[in-house]
């Protein structure tokens, strides 16, 4: 590992210093330095609004940097960049959205930067399909070529990107948020073609707030925060924690904060719940004021039981009570009225309104509570919005902005506020951290602690390991349909837990997972599912 | 080469699907009615339906490309009126002249369109309604309403591309418009197989953003995509003159959501990013199948309405259900 600075000897792919860039009164970027090692796996960490975008297009000559920069690249020394510069010397951005086209073939989206053009030309189907073949053969992906792009998991889809970027002779490729919306295995998959790329001598930037990636893959971790540069690591002797204060400026509280809820009443009690295809057998119990973390790779079946929980599918077999009575939830309506709220895994697109008011989404599962026949009145709702509002303490400047203007973290409070208007007595959270800052990560977890104290039962779904150890007071581990496993979290560390959750590789990949044996750690805070609910 | 033809089958499932029901369709009619599978009901079938081709293949580009068009039956229209007066004062004109006067009048329409929905950043539906209802409101108040009978002689010659007299005496004819709509159809396909443009149009229908920051000329596209429909609805309009030996201002008014209802039904997707020239022409053909097939059998004009209303309810449906089947949602945790 090079020190900071002196990364061999080869011609450095990127070294820029003194970028500032600033957007009317706001110093976007402030004399960053910045430099990236050809084939080199890099990480650009950062919060959101930390500056890392602006960089990105000030490198790709979307924006242009104040005067004084120096932009240095591949070893010129560049006056300005253009974005038809950048792409001609190499440099390739994969946005987190892809940019890819879903009703083009897989084949069309690799081989598209060929035919773009003000000219026509002739379109040479079958030259650019064996391009496209080609370039998945040095990524060592396998695709087919011809599947519309819209068919294929995102997993495949950032694989499509990848060979896009290939396609181009791309020598620098910056990737933003890769793995936001991957599971563990894909995750891993993409590790592999990134190490694969890097020998090829292709550099990767990670633009990331993922923390345990980033030090799995980086050589190298430049910070960013508030448009500064933090200082630039090797990723060697660095560890999530110290990452995440050097990100957020603050030091972030790592601990268990599990405590033993054994003694509270059973609030939730679920008894050998079945579903065909998606669950088997499932018997657990959440108790007033406790958190359960519910952890497992993506397709174990959490999401399947919360929808059933909610009355979103019905069970074939099993009973679930709540607060003592049987329920049977058949619509997520029925399911509100009894007291279950849940949190859904994608905020954005389900979760909320999104051009509709910050207030309007926060007492849309409550209508009836805030009017009279048929007609809202608009003093009870503000009185609602603004309750609810104040005690997740939500940034906004007014009730009535449109939540797409709110940054991720605080439209998973509008969304925690929304539920908490239905004065629940359970309340499901899907992965309720996916897409946010690590900053914010720990205030929707305080949150959530507080509504625990409060008295609510909590089941938290999440697929990373360090969420449940932290935050819940006893961890469930579900694989294939079924409960394997369950942790206390005091009792348990994150290596024990990992390798139980993600196992070896081959038993990641092997869908019959739960056939295997998993030692049940018997814990002062945990009560083996059967019994709790016996 | 059996890779190909499932690569293909697989990209034309709707028009597969439709082809099918076509032929059923047509099977059903020539059981039913005796001058159904005639020659010179075939015929008529094109002849007929020769314009509302010639404007689908223009209106799929514009599909294609992630926009929609309300306006050029209108168009068709005002190309007709304008086209008239222009020619007048050259002396008559020829068919050269015909065709270039009616192109480049339909292409300025189309231009119009795209330079609005361009510079105002509005959607297409929006502007194209507006300029349907100023372009039919100016054409009502220059022409006054009035009918032209008097049309220059090239303009109002039959001319037949095919025919051949049949055993009773009467002629199987396919006139100029079918050769025209043939001339159209093959120009789109390479228009938007087999040139770059073609890809750039796809791509911007089908992810504008994406499209754009892959350096793709999003005003380019757009002029090309309603300009190519203006350029149609121009040489739709020529033809249709041909064939009805008048020029009525208000003849086409309307006609365009029977177009658009065909091409949707040969599964080219509102929003854009898919489409293609053998949907379009299946989709047309399956509307003209229908009414020319109820008409033989006797059925009353309000049915036709009732099942292709149907027909779009049905197409849209089953393949919004195909999407689903094929997974577009990741799996859930």
């Amino acid at each position: 590992m090079e020190a900071p600075g002196s990364v061999g000897t080869e011609v450095p792919a990127l070294a820029l210093s003194d970028v500032s860039k600033r957007f009317g009164g706001v110093r976007a970027l402030d004399a960053i330095r910045f430099d990236v090692a050809a084939g080199e796996v890099h990480c650009l960490a950062g919060e959101n609004g930390c500056g890392k975008s602006t960089l990105i297009k000030v490198i790709t000559g979307v924006h242009a940097p104040e005067p004084g920069a120096r932009l240095e690249i591949f070893g010129t020394v560049r006056e300005s960049m253009t974005p038809a510069l950048a792409r001609s010397l190499g440099i390739a951005v994969i946005w987190q959205d892809l940019a890819l086209f879903p009703h083009m073939t897989v084949g069309e989206n690799i081989t598209f930067d060929e035919v773009v053009g003000l000219a026509p030309r002739p379109f040479r189907g079958r030259h650019l399909r064996r391009r496209a073949a080609d370039v998945l053969d040095r990524l060592g992906a396998s695709l087919d070529l011809d599947a519309p792009l819209h068919t294929l998991p995102i997993a495949q889809r950032q694989e499509v990107a990848i060979a896009r970027a290939l396609l181009g002779d791309a020598r620098l490729i910056f990737m933003d948020e890769p793995t936001a919306s991957l599971t563990q295995s894909e995750t891993d998959g993409l590790l592999a073609v990134v190490r694969s790329l890097s020998a090829q001598g292709v550099a990767v930037v990670f633009v990331s707030h993922r923390l345990a990636e980033v030090l799995d893959i980086a050589r190298r971790v430049t910070v960013l925060r508030d448009g500064k540069l933090v200082g630039v690591y090797p990723t060697e002797h660095m560890t999530q924690a110290r990452l995440g204060e050097l990100m957020t400026g603050q030091s972030l509280e790592g601990s268990v904060t599990a405590r033993d809820r054994s003694h509270a009443a059973p609030m939730l009690e679920v008894n050998g719940l079945s579903r065909t295809g998606e669950f088997d057998d499932v018997s657990l119990a959440v108790r007033t004021g406790e958190i359960v973390a519910l952890t497992g790779l993506i397709g174990a079946g959490r999401t399947e039981l919360a929808h059933a929980l909610i009355g979103m599918t019905r069970a074939d077999r099993g009973g679930v009570r709540l607060d003592g009575d049987d329920v049977q939830p058949r619509s997520i309506r029925d399911a509100i009225d009894l007291g279950i709220a849940y949190v859904s895994e994608d905020r954005l697109s389900l979760g909320l309104i999104q051009p509709q008011s910050i207030a309007d989404n926060t007492v849309i599962s409550t209508l009836e509570r805030i009017g009279a026949y048929g007609l809202i009145s608009s003093r009870r709702k503000s009185a609602l919005v603004e309750r609810r509002l104040g005690e997740l303490t939500v940034k906004l400047g007014s009730p009535e902005d449109a939540v797409s203007t709110l940054s991720g973290g605080n439209q998973q409070r509008v969304v925690l506020a929304k539920w908490l208007a239905t004065e629940p007595k359970l309340l499901i959270l899907d992965s309720p951290t996916v897409g946010v800052d690590v900053g914010a990560r720990v205030g929707i977890f305080r949150i959530v602690r507080e509504l625990a104290e409060a008295g609510l039962a909590i089941l938290l779904i999440t697929d990373e390991v360090t969420e449940a150890l932290h935050n819940s007071d006893r961890i469930l581990h579900m694989a294939g349909g079924r409960i394997v496993g369950e942790y206390a979290p005091a009792a348990v560390d994150a290596e024990t837990l990992e390798a139980a959750i993600y196992g070896r590789a081959d038993l990641a990949a092997d869908p019959g997972v739960d056939s295997r044996a998993v030692p049940r750690v018997a814990s002062g805070g945990g009560t083996r599912p059967g019994a709790a609910s016996a | 080469m059996i890779g190909r033809t499932r690569r293909v089958a697989n990209r034309i499932t709707v028009e597969l699907r439709l082809g099918a029901v076509l032929l059923v369709m047509c099977i059903g009619l020539t059981i039913l009615s005796p001058q159904f599978l005639t020659l010179g009901n075939l015929t008529s079938l094109l002849n007929n339906n020769a314009v509302n081709l010639i404007w689908a293949v223009g209106l799929l580009v514009v599909l294609i490309a992630g926009g929609i068009d309300i306006s050029f039956a209108v168009a068709a229209s005002v190309v007709q009126y304008v086209a008239f007066q222009l020619l007048e004062g050259m002396g008559g004109g020829n068919w050269w002249l015909g065709f270039l006067v009616a192109g480049v009048l339909g292409i300025a329409l189309g231009l119009v369109n795209a330079a609005l929905i361009h510079g105002f950043r509005v959607i297409s539906i929006i502007i194209t309604i507006a300029t349907f209802n100023a372009y039919f409101g100016l054409l009502m108040f220059f022409s006054g309403g009035r009918y032209i009978y008097d049309l220059p002689d090239w303009w109002r010659d039959r001319i037949f591309v095919f025919e051949r007299e049949m055993a009773d005496g009467s002629w199987a004819e396919l006139n100029l418009a079918v050769g025209v709509m043939i001339g159209c159809t093959v120009a789109t396909f390479v228009l938007l197989r087999l040139t770059t443009w073609g890809r750039q149009l796809y791509a911007f229908g089908d992810n504008p953003e994406g499209a754009r920051r892959a350096g793709v000329n999003v005003s380019l596209m757009q002029a090309l995509a309603f300009g190519w429909m203006g350029l149609m609805a121009g040489i739709a309009g020529l033809m249709q003159v041909n064939i009805t030996k008048e020029i009525v201002p208000n003849a086409l008014y309307g006609r365009e959501l029977e177009v658009l209802a065909a091409v949707v039904l040969g599964g080219a997707r509102l929003g854009g990013g898919k489409g293609s020239i053998l949907g379009c022409l299946l989709g047309v053909m399956f509307v003209a199948v229908t009414q020319n097939g109820l008409n033989l059998l006797g059925v009353s004009p309000f049915a036709f309405q009732m099942i292709i209303g149907a027909a779009i309810l049905i197409a849209i449906s089953t393949s919004s259900i195909d999407l689903g089947r094929r997974g577009v949602r990741r799996a859930p945790t």
